[in-house]
């Protein structure tokens, strides 16, 4: 298949994959290979079923070292999957890995395009725009940058619990921020985890200790990050200390302040309780609170609010923790790599106004009812209902925000899990007749589908249908002061009507709604569902497209604990080889300036978002410090003397492209 | 590059050179791919790390080379991945369009769309909308106009020439 080089310039070797069929099922790879053969500087042309495999490595290797190639195509999947297994296939050859340009045949046209002729035709043209390319590359090397040891992670949650202690246990130190009073996250508010049943603070209160005691771990809770510059392994982050109006240090978190404050009852929704319960302006949101400090609420607190209290809080306390003088601090902090952990919001089941919840105070979101349901929460356990009764039949509504085209179109995985839960643990605390209301049981996971079978040997309803309404008007005597479900069972093929005392929604989740604004501080993606976006949905699940910032949990997508902590130590697992290897390779495709040609006009100096050009005035020429500069080649574009130079994106190879391309 | 399409009856099939950004619209287009959408194989894609990268010299070569419509893609405002290169781009290319126009360059044979790494679907619609459009206006054919506009120079220097003779033989 060998063809002799054609025409000066450098030897070319063309290689071209069938990617099994994937390629060659709608692309004529053959056609594609002569026609490369044909074009000028092609030395060898050559298709091979699967390129990037160890044979179809080897034979560009080989071909490099016998033919003596100068320069390589490879036409294939997409540069970002195996720009770097050709590149290293290059380098095995003993060509320099940056001779090499890759055409994507496979994403960009044979997987898109179902015309055979005209998706060849597209192959060629991309094909000849890379062999005119190619022959402008220069040798280049990547450049070796120190990396800062430290990790940090957002989000307290278990995710970033796990994530910390992963990394702080392999000797790392780990500096974890969460917004919150405490870490803890969702699974703080549960009181039995699915489908075990084992008890979430048995679990997690233990882990939650070990991150404030671990000597490795600084934790910064109620705080948040405002700012990261730099870059993989170089990061600098600012981060944000709200002001507690404690000095944490010096408390102990033992409640004599709460118990002196002004406000002898507690008149205050308490967060952490869903609003079931009150707190105080000082309150510490639950006894194994980490770090166990009381926090003052400034929105409540007389004396934050207009200055005049007696401040009997600050009086009881023997130890001087309180400091109303406390101001907002900004910390900056070095780090090498930064795990986001900052999990989900529970879809708001207002927004489903056919549902009654707000309006009937016996309709509950599932989250309320993880706190009813908790030994430690506002009742104790105890279920009871808003207006003292115990409820006698319960209607748990499965899908609320999920799966749904007005709201969220996914299924967020564990609500029909946590809706079994519920209904068991409702079951065994009233004694009441529970149905579910599901659209499909999804019980995919471990021991799932067994826990289902129990709740139907316990004797729950299972009604198949989403439900239509809840409302409170009667058309019975039965159902008279009780709330009315009203579904189409769908397996009975009828309308009903199933009376009921409490209603339990069952949210889904949702990205957080500041993911958006997270996200750009991170410099990261987020999908058209608002979960932050990850680098490949199955290679590279837990690295995103900032090298060096890694996301674990429920902030990628909905997940139930298992899977969340096998994420976060993933993440913790690449923050780790990253910050281990003690140093990261950085693409060389930074600009530089060609002093002789520059004319010191300095137009490109404001241009660069990372000031890595200087005006150097002694010589009245721009230079670019190459550490600093991220290769995005604006001042490239810019110049108008033409005397700065992308590496790799080159005027001359863009040039060459639009040539190939059109020829 | 065939200008006729072989099964399409001599329907002109319009030739597109794309610009993506690595991060957003170059992402857009492997996930389009990924996800098996299908859309029309006009496109030719030339990729950059950031829009921005994009010298307006680069649209003006597709042009002349031949190229029937540009279009370029970089990640939505405030989501470049280099902070702020789009915004550059969008300067960049409003005053570019204008000159276009005085080319004759217009109606959307340039194009500029911000596709993030999400937006496998809008690469689809943008490139099936663009090829549609431009294949109703027809081929730009720059090349062949440079051509008749150099016959046309050639031809008034020529007269000029003449009538400069003509009045040195007057006087
Ligand atoms: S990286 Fe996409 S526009 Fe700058």
């Amino acid at each position: 298949m060998k063809s002799a080089s054609n025409g000066s310039g450098p030897k070319i070797g063309f290689y071209i994959c069938h990617c099994g069929t994937n390629i060659a099922g709608t692309i004529d790879v053959e056609a594609v290979r002569e026609h490369a053969a044909k074009l000028p500087g092609v030395a060898v042309s050559k298709g091979y079923k699967y390129m990037c495999s160890d044979p179809g490595q080897e034979m560009i290797a080989q071909d490099i070292r016998a033919q003596g190639l100068e320069r390589l195509v490879v036409a294939a999947c997409s540069p970002n999957l195996h720009e770097e297994t050709f590149r290293k296939a290059a380098a095995k050859g003993g060509l320099n890995p940056f001779f090499f340009q890759m055409v994507n045949i496979r994403e960009h046209a044979s997987w898109v395009h179902e015309d055979k002729a005209a998706a060849t035709q597209k192959a060629e043209d991309q094909v000849r725009a890379a062999i005119h390319r190619v022959r402008f590359h220069k040798a280049l090397e990547k450049k070796r940058v120190p990396v800062h040891p430290d990790v940090m992670v957002v989000g307290g949650g278990i995710a970033g619990i796990h994530a910390a202690l992963t990394a702080a246990n392999a000797g790392k130190k780990v500096i974890l921020v969460e917004r919150e009073a405490t870490i803890g996250g969702h699974m703080a508010l549960f009181d039995k985890t699915f489908p075990t049943l084992d008890c979430s603070a048995c679990i997690l209160t233990p882990k939650m200790s070990a991150v404030k005691g671990h000597p490795n771990i600084t934790l910064w809770a109620y705080s948040e990050v405002t700012k990261v510059e730099g870059y993989v392994g170089n990061f600098k982050v600012t981060v944000k200390r709200k002001p507690r109006y404690v000095k944490e240090d010096l408390c102990v978190g033992c409640d004599a302040c709460i118990d002196a404050c002004v406000f002898k009852e507690a008149k205050f929704p308490d967060e952490f309780n869903q609003g079931l319960s009150k707190r105080k302006p000082v309150y510490l949101s639950f006894p194994q609170a980490t770090p166990k400090v009381v926090t003052i609420d400034p929105k409540t607190c007389i004396q934050l609010k207009t200055g005049k209290c007696k401040m009997t809080c600050a009086a009881a306390c023997d130890r001087k923790a309180i400091d109303f003088g406390q101001k907002e601090e900004s910390k900056e902090v070095p780090v090498g790599a930064i795990i986001l952990t900052t999990g989900f919001d529970a879809f708001d089941p207002k927004r489903h106004e056919y549902y009654g919840y707000g309006r009937y105070p016996n309709v509950y979101s599932a989250l309320e009812v993880e706190r009813l349901v908790n030994a430690s929460g506002p009742t104790g356990g105890d279920v009871v209902l808003r207006d003292g009764r115990r409820p006698e039949a319960i209607g748990i509504i499965h899908c609320v925000g999920s799966r749904d085209e007005h709201t969220n179109k996914w299924c967020s995985r564990v609500c029909c899990m946590y809706s079994l839960k519920l209904a068991h643990l409702l079951k065994e605390r009233t004694g009441a007749q529970v149905y579910n209301f599901y659209i499909d049981m999804r019980t995919p996971g471990k021991t799932f589908e067994e826990f289902y079978d129990r709740l139907l040997k316990e004797g729950v309803q299972f009604v198949r249908g989403r439900v239509a309404e809840v409302n409170d008007w009667a058309m019975t005597r039965e159902e008279e002061g009780r709330l009315v479900i009203r579904v189409e069972d769908t397996l009975a093929g009828f309308v009903r009507r199933i009376p009921v005392d409490m209603v339990v929604l069952s949210q889904g989740l949702e990205a957080r709604k500041d993911a958006l604004d997270v996200r750009r501080i991170f410099n990261i993606g987020c999908g058209s569902d608002g979960f932050f976006q990850e680098r490949h949905p199955k290679l590279a699940p837990v690295s995103t497209f900032a090298d060096g910032i890694f996301i674990a949990g429920a902030c990628q997508g909905p997940k139930d604990i298992p899977d969340t902590v096998a994420q976060a130590g993933a993440a913790a697992a690449e923050a780790l080889a990253l910050v281990d290897a003690g140093h990261v390779e950085m693409e060389p495709n930074t600009s530089r300036v060609v002093e002789e040609e520059c004319s010191g006009c300095k137009s490109c100096v404001p241009l660069c978002p990372y000031s890595a050009i200087t005006f150097d005035e002694a010589k009245k020429k721009a230079s670019i410090n190459e550490i600093l500069c991220k290769g995005c080649g604006v001042c490239a574009a810019a110049c108008p003397s033409g005397s700065i130079r992308q590496n790799l994106f080159e005027d001359d190879e863009i040039f060459g492209e639009i040539e190939g391309v059109l020829s | 590059m065939t200008h006729h399409d072989k099964k399409g009856a001599g329907r002109f099939e319009p030739r597109i050179v794309a610009f993506f950004c690595n991060w957003c619209t170059y992402t857009a287009a492997d996930l389009a791919g990924v996800s098996r959408l299908k859309y029309a194989p006009n496109t030719r894609v030339i990729r950059v790390m950031c829009s921005g990268r994009v010298d307006p010299q680069f649209v003006l070569d597709a042009f002349s080379r031949g190229a029937d419509g540009v279009l370029l893609g970089g990640c939505h405002p405030g989501d470049c991945h280099y902070a702020e290169g789009n915004y550059k781009t969008l300067r960049r290319m409003r005053l570019l369009e204008r000159m276009l126009k005085d080319m004759g360059v217009s109606d959307g044979r340039f194009r500029l769309e911000w596709i993030s790494g999400a937006e496998g679907e809008k690469v689809k619609t943008v490139v099936n909308d663009m090829v549609a459009k431009v294949r109703a206006l027809g081929p730009l054919d720059l090349p062949g106009k440079f051509k008749d506009w150099d016959s046309e120079l050639e031809g008034l220097a020529r007269s000029v020439h003449a009538s400069s003779k003509e009045a040195a033989h007057v006087r």
